[in-house]
C-alpha cells in the first residue's frame, strides 16, 4: 500500500513534503547537508560549492524555462552580471557581503526586465533569441566598461568576511553558499503552492487560454523572467566570491548552454529536475577528466581533448534527453522508486 | 572626393558580407518554412561546411572544383541527417524542445570540429584570384565580388524556384497549411528532409564563401548569429526579408567597423534586432499567425 | 464572494476577419440570473460572439455591456476580475497540472498573494491558499462530484469528466455571468443529464447569469429561459425556447431552404475560413 494518502486535514495536504518517505529522505539529506563541510576533502568541497551555486542558476533557469515555458540562452550572462556587481561593490565600496550579493540578485533582475521587455509583444522562441543578443551586449559592456569591470584584464576581490574571519578556503566558503542554495530552492518551491506558480505553468501549457482566465501574461512572463536573473545574479554573486577573479570570458555562452542542460537533464518543471541536473552536469565535466586522464596513456596530447569532449557530451546530453526521456533524471529517479514501491518504509 | 570614393568601398564591401547573410539567412527561412523549426545549429552547419572544404581540398588535396561541390554536398547530408534523427522524432513536440535540439546540436558541432579540425584559426586554400578588381575606381576585393555574385545567384535561383518549381509549390503548400498538403498527396516528410537538405547545403555553400574570404575557425559560426537577426528583422517566413534584410546589415557591419570600431558590429548588430522585435516583433515582411481558441 | 449574478448585453457586434465576417450586428441580452441559450449551425459565430465578450477577439464594431458598465476595451485578465467565466469549445485544461491546481487556478484574478509571500509562504500567501483549498474542497469537488479524480491529471481524464473539471474551474472564477461553449458536446446520454443538473444547481445555488452555446437541442430546450439563434453572424431570432422553436427561419437555418443561392453563400463562406 501507498501511505500517506490519506489526508487528516487540507493543510496537511498543502504541505510541501506530504508523504512519511519524503520526509525521511529529506531528513537524510539534510544531515548530509550539515556533515559535509566535516567529512568531504578539500576538492570535493570545492565542487559541492560549485555545484550548489550551478543549483541556484538552474533552479532560476528552470523557473522561467522548465515551468513558464519561455527559453532563455542567457543565464550565464546574468550570473556574469552578479558577479560584476559584486566584484565592484567588494573592490570599491568594501560593503558587506550579504549586501553585495543581493545587489548582483537585484541588478541581474533588473537588467532582466529590459531584456525581457520583447516578450510583451512576442512568444516563443523570441525571447529565447533576445536573450542570446542580451549575451552579446552584455559581453561587449564587460570588456569595454573598464571603470567597473577592469576590462579583459577582469577584477579580483577580496574574500568576504564575516566578524573579522575571511571566508577564504572551501569548508567556509560551504557555510556561505549553502545556506543560499537551499533558502533559494525552498522559496522556488514555495512559489508553486501558490496562484504564481499556477500562473507560471498557465502560461506555459496554453498562454492564450490563461489570459481569458485572469491571468496578465506580460506581468507573469516578466515576473519568471526576473526571477531566473534574480537567481542567476546571485549565483554569479556566489560564483564571485569561490573563485575571486572575474573577467569576460568566467561567463561565456557555454555556460548557458550548460545550465540549460542540466535542466533538461534533470527534469524541465520540477524543483527535484533542477537539482539533479546541476550536479549531474557539475560533476560530468569531472568525470570527463577522469577519463581523459585514463586515456592519455594511450593518446599523447588527451589533455587538450577535455574541452571540445565537453561540449559535445553537453550538447548530446540536451539531444539524448529530449528526445530519449523529455523528463529527465526526475523521471528515472520516479521510476526507480516506483519499482522498490517505497521500500523501505512500506507499511 | 576620396571620401566618398571610401565610403563606397566600404558600403560595396558590405554588400558583398551581406550577400553571404543574406543567403545563410536563407537556410533559417527555408527550414522555418517548411518544418517551422528555428535552428540554432544554421550557423555550426555553415561553419561544419568550410572545414568540410579544408579538409576535401588541404587534406585530400583535391582540386578546388571538386571540392566545392564535395563540401555542399557534405552540407546537405548533415542536413537530412539531422533531420531524420533528431527533428523527425520531435514532430509534435513544442516548438521550444526542437528550438533546444538545435542549441544542443550546435554545441555537438564546435566540439567536433574542435576535436577533429582543433581551435586554431586556419586558412583555406585560395580558389578565388586575389588580384584586385575596380567598380570605375573603386577598389573591391575580388572574393567579395565573388561571393556576392555567387550569392546573388544562388538566392535568385531560390526565388525562381519557389515560384515555379513543383518542389518549391509543394514547400509553400506544406508551410502554409500541413494538414491541406498531406490530403493534395503531398509528400510532406520528403518535403521536410528536402527543407533541411537544401538548408545545410545552403549553409555549407555560404560557409565555404565565408572561409575563403576570412578563413575559417570553430568559432565562426557566430556569423549564424547575425543572419538570425537578418532573419528575426526581416521574418523568418519570408524570402525577401532575408535578402534585403541581409544586405542592409551587411552595410549596416561594415559602415559601423569601419567608422565606429570593429568591437561594436556586435553590439549594433544585436541593438537593431531588439528594436526590430520592439517594433515589428513578426518581422518586416513576416506573416503574423492568427491564433484561435 | 461572488456580488451575485450580473446582466450581460451584446449590442450590435461586427467581427471581420480578413473577408470573412464572422458576426454581423449582432445583439442580445442575457439577463441576470437567467439561462440563455446560443444557437445557430456550425460556423454561426457563436464562439466568436464568446471571444469577444472575454476580450480574445476585439470587435470591429459594436459594445459588450455588463451590468451596465461598458467593457469593450477592457483587457481580458480584467474582464475575468469583473466575474466574467468561461468554459472552452476545444477544452483548454493545462496539462501539467492536477484536477486540484487547474481549478484553484480559476481563482487567481481574486487573490492577492504577491511574490515575496509565495516566496517564504508565510501570512497571507499561507492563509489564501488555505482558505482556497477548503472552498474549492467544499463547494466546488464536492458539489460537481469529482472527488475521486482531484489529485490525478487532467490529461488521463475522459472527456466527459474534462468538460466537468473546465465547469469546475469556472465556478473557482466566482462568475456572475458563466459563458459555457458547448458543454455537453461529444458526452454520453447519461453525462448529458449530470451536466444538465450541474448546470441548474448553478443557476440556483450560485445565482449566476448563463450563457450557454449547444448543439443538443434536447438540452437548450429543456434547460433554457431564452434562446437566440444566430446565422451568418446575424442575429435571426430570439425568444423563449417555445417561439423560437416554431420559428420558419431557424429551421430554414439549419435544414437550408433548397433555395441555391442561400447553399451557394454557405459553401463559400466554409472556402474562406
Ligand atoms: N481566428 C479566426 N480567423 C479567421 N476566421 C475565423 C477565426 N475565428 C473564427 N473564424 C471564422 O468565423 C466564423 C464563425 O466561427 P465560430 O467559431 O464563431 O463558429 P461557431 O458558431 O462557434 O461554430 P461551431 O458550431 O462549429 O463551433 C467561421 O467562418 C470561422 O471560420
Ligand atoms: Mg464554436
Amino acid at each position: 500500500m501507498i501511505i500517506g494518502t490519506a489526508k487528516e486535514s487540507y493543510p496537511a495536504d498543502e504541505a510541501l513534503l506530504t508523504t512519511a518517505p519524503q520526509r525521511v529522505w529529506m531528513t537524510i539529506f539534510v544531515i548530509a547537508l550539515i556533515a559535509a563541510p566535516f567529512v568531504l576533502s578539500n576538492y570535493w568541497l570545492y565542487l559541492a560549492c560549485l555545484a550548489m551555486i550551478n543549483v541556484i542558476s538552474a533552479t532560476g533557469l528552470n523557473v522561467l524555462t522548465g515551468y513558464t515555458g519561455q527559453v532563455s540562452l542567457g543565464q550565464a550572462a546574468f550570473m556574469a552580471v552578479g558577479a560584476y556587481t559584486v566584484a565592484y561593490l567588494e573592490r570599491s565600496l568594501g560593503t558587506p557581503f550579504l549586501l553585495n550579493i543581493l545587489a548582483g540578485g537585484v541588478i541581474a533582475a533588473a537588467i532582466g526586465l529590459v531584456v525581457g521587455l520583447p516578450s510583451l509583444r512576442v512568444k516563443g522562441l523570441y525571447l529565447a533569441i533576445a536573450t542570446i543578443a542580451a549575451s552579446f551586449i552584455l559581453h561587449f559592456v564587460f570588456v569595454n566598461w573598464t571603470a567597473v569591470t577592469n576590462g579583459n584584464s577582469g577584477a579580483t576581490l577580496a574574500p568576504a568576511t564575516v566578524f573579522g574571519i575571511e571566508l577564504a578556503t572551501y569548508d567556509r566558503l560551504y557555510w556561505l553558499i549553502m545556506p543560499f542554495a537551499v533558502l533559494l530552492v525552498w522559496g522556488a518551491a514555495n512559489l508553486f503552492r501558490t496562484r504564481i506558480g499556477r500562473a507560471f505553468i498557465a502560461i506555459r501549457d496554453r498562454d492564450i487560454s490563461a489570459e481569458v482566465l485572469g491571468i496578465p501574461l506580460l506581468r507573469y512572463k516578466l515576473m519568471s523572467f526576473a526571477i531566473a536573473s534574480f537567481y542567476a545574479g546571485i549565483a554569479g554573486g556566489l560564483w564571485a566570491y569561490l573563485f575571486r577573479v572575474v573577467t569576460p570570458e568566467s561567463f561565456p555562452f557555454l555556460t548557458s548552454i550548460f545550465l540549460l542542460a542540466a535542466i533538461i537533464v534533470g527534469g524541465m518543471g520540477t524543483i527535484l529536475g533542477g537539482i539533479l541536473g546541476a550536479v549531474f552536469m557539475t560533476l560530468t565535466p569531472e568525470l570527463l577528466r577522469v577519463v581523459v586522464d585514463l586515456a592519455s596513456v594511450f593518446v599523447p596530447d588527451a589533455a587538450t581533448l577535455l574541452s571540445p569532449v565537453r561540449t559535445i557530451v553537453f550538447g548530446a546530453l540536451i539531444v539524448g534527453f529530449l528526445i530519449l526521456e523529455p523528463r529527465g533524471l526526475t523521471e528515472i529517479v520516479d521510476r526507480i522508486r516506483r519499482f522498490f514501491r517505497l521500500w523501505p518504509f512500506r507499511t | 572626393m576620396s571620401e566618398w570614393l571610401f565610403f563606397l568601398e566600404v558600403t560595396l564591401a558590405g554588400l558583398g558580407s551581406g550577400a553571404l547573410l543574406a543567403l545563410t539567412a536563407l537556410a533559417y527561412v527555408l527550414i522555418y518554412k517548411a518544418t517551422r523549426v528555428v535552428n540554432l545549429a544554421v550557423g555550426e552547419m555553415l561553419m561544419l561546411g568550410a572545414y568540410l572544404f579544408f579538409a576535401f581540398a588541404a587534406g585530400w588535396g583535391l582540386s578546388a572544383w571538386i571540392a566545392i561541390p564535395l563540401a555542399i554536398i557534405g552540407g546537405g547530408l548533415v542536413g537530412g541527417i539531422v533531420e531524420r534523427g533528431l527533428i523527425r522524432p520531435m514532430l509534435g513536440e513544442s516548438a521550444i524542445s526542437v528550438f533546444m535540439v538545435t542549441v544542443g546540436l550546435g554545441s555537438v558541432i564546435v566540439g567536433l570540429v574542435e576535436l577533429v579540425w582543433g581551435t586554431d584559426p586556419r586558412a583555406l586554400p585560395a580558389f578565388i584570384d586575389t588580384s584586385p578588381l575596380f567598380l570605375g575606381e573603386a577598389y573591391v576585393s575580388r572574393k567579395i565580388a565573388v561571393a556576392f555574385v555567387t550569392a546573388a545567384i544562388v538566392i535568385g535561383l531560390f526565388l525562381i524556384l519557389f515560384r515555379f518549381w513543383r518542389g518549391g509549390v509543394a514547400l509553400r503548400a506544406t508551410a502554409t497549411d500541413q494538414a491541406a498538403a498531406y490530403s493534395c498527396g503531398i509528400n510532406v516528410p520528403g518535403v521536410y528532409s528536402a527543407a533541411w537538405v537544401i538548408g545545410g547545403a545552403t549553409a555549407a555553400g555560404a560557409g565555404l564563401l565565408l572561409g575563403a574570404i576570412g578563413g575559417i575557425s570553430p568559432v565562426m559560426g557566430v556569423f549564424g548569429l547575425s543572419a538570425l537577426v537578418v532573419v528575426i528583422v526581416g521574418g523568418l517566413d519570408s524570402v525577401l526579408g532575408a535578402l534585403i534584410g541581409g544586405l542592409a546589415l551587411g552595410m549596416i557591419q561594415s559602415w559601423t567597423s569601419t567608422y565606429v570600431g570593429g568591437e561594436y558590429t556586435n553590439v549594433v548588430t544585436f541593438g537593431i534586432m531588439i528594436f526590430a522585435l520592439m517594433l515589428r516583433p513578426y518581422g518586416l515582411f513576416g506573416t503574423h499567425e492568427i491564433e484561435r481558441l | 464572494m461572488s456580488k451575485g449574478p450580473a446582466r450581460l448585453d451584446v449590442q450590435g457586434v461586427t467581427l471581420t476577419f480578413g473577408g470573412v465576417r464572422a458576426l454581423n450586428d449582432a445583439s442580445f441580452t442575457a439577463e441576470a440570473g437567467s439561462i440563455t441559450a446560443v444557437i445557430g449551425p456550425n460556423g454561426a459565430g457563436k464562439t466568436s460572439v464568446f471571444n469577444c465578450i472575454t476580450g480574445f477577439y476585439r470587435p470591429t464594431a459594436g459594445r459588450i455591456v455588463l451590468d451596465g458598465e461598458d467593457i469593450t476595451k477592457v483587457r481580458p485578465p480584467a474582464r475575468a476580475a469583473r466575474g466574467l467565466a468561461r468554459s472552452f469549445q476545444n477544452i483548454a485544461l493545462f496539462h501539467g497540472m492536477t484536477v486540484l491546481d487547474n481549478i484553484k487556478l480559476g481563482r487567481h484574478a481574486y487573490m492577492k498573494t504577491n511574490l515575496l509571500q509565495a516566496f517564504f509562504y508565510a501570512g497571507p500567501a499561507k492563509r489564501e491558499e488555505e482558505a482556497l483549498r477548503r472552498e474549492v474542497e467544499e463547494r466546488i469537488i464536492d458539489f460537481l462530484e469529482i472527488d475521486h479524480i482531484r489529485n490525478k491529471s487532467v490529461s488521463v481524464l475522459s472527456y466527459g469528466l474534462q468538460k466537468r473539471v473546465e465547469l469546475a474551474r469556472a465556478l473557482a472564477m466566482q462568475p456572475r455571468v458563466l459563458l459555457l461553449d458547448e458543454p455537453v458536446a461529444g458526452m454520453n446520454r447519461e453525462e448529458t443529464e449530470d451536466m444538465a443538473r450541474f448546470i441548474l444547481d448553478v443557476k440556483e445555488e450560485w445565482g449566476t447569469t448563463i450563457v450557454m452555446v449547444e448543439h443538443d437541442m434536447g438540452l437548450v430546450m429543456d434547460i433554457s429561459d431564452h434562446v437566440t439563434v444566430l446565422n451568418f453572424g446575424e442575429v435571426i431570432a430570439s425568444g423563449t425556447p417555445k417561439t423560437v422553436q416554431n420559428d420558419p427561419r431557424v429551421a430554414e437555418a439549419y435544414l437550408g431552404s433548397g433555395d441555391p443561392q442561400a447553399l451557394v453563400k454557405r459553401i463559400e463562406r466554409e472556402m474562406a475560413s
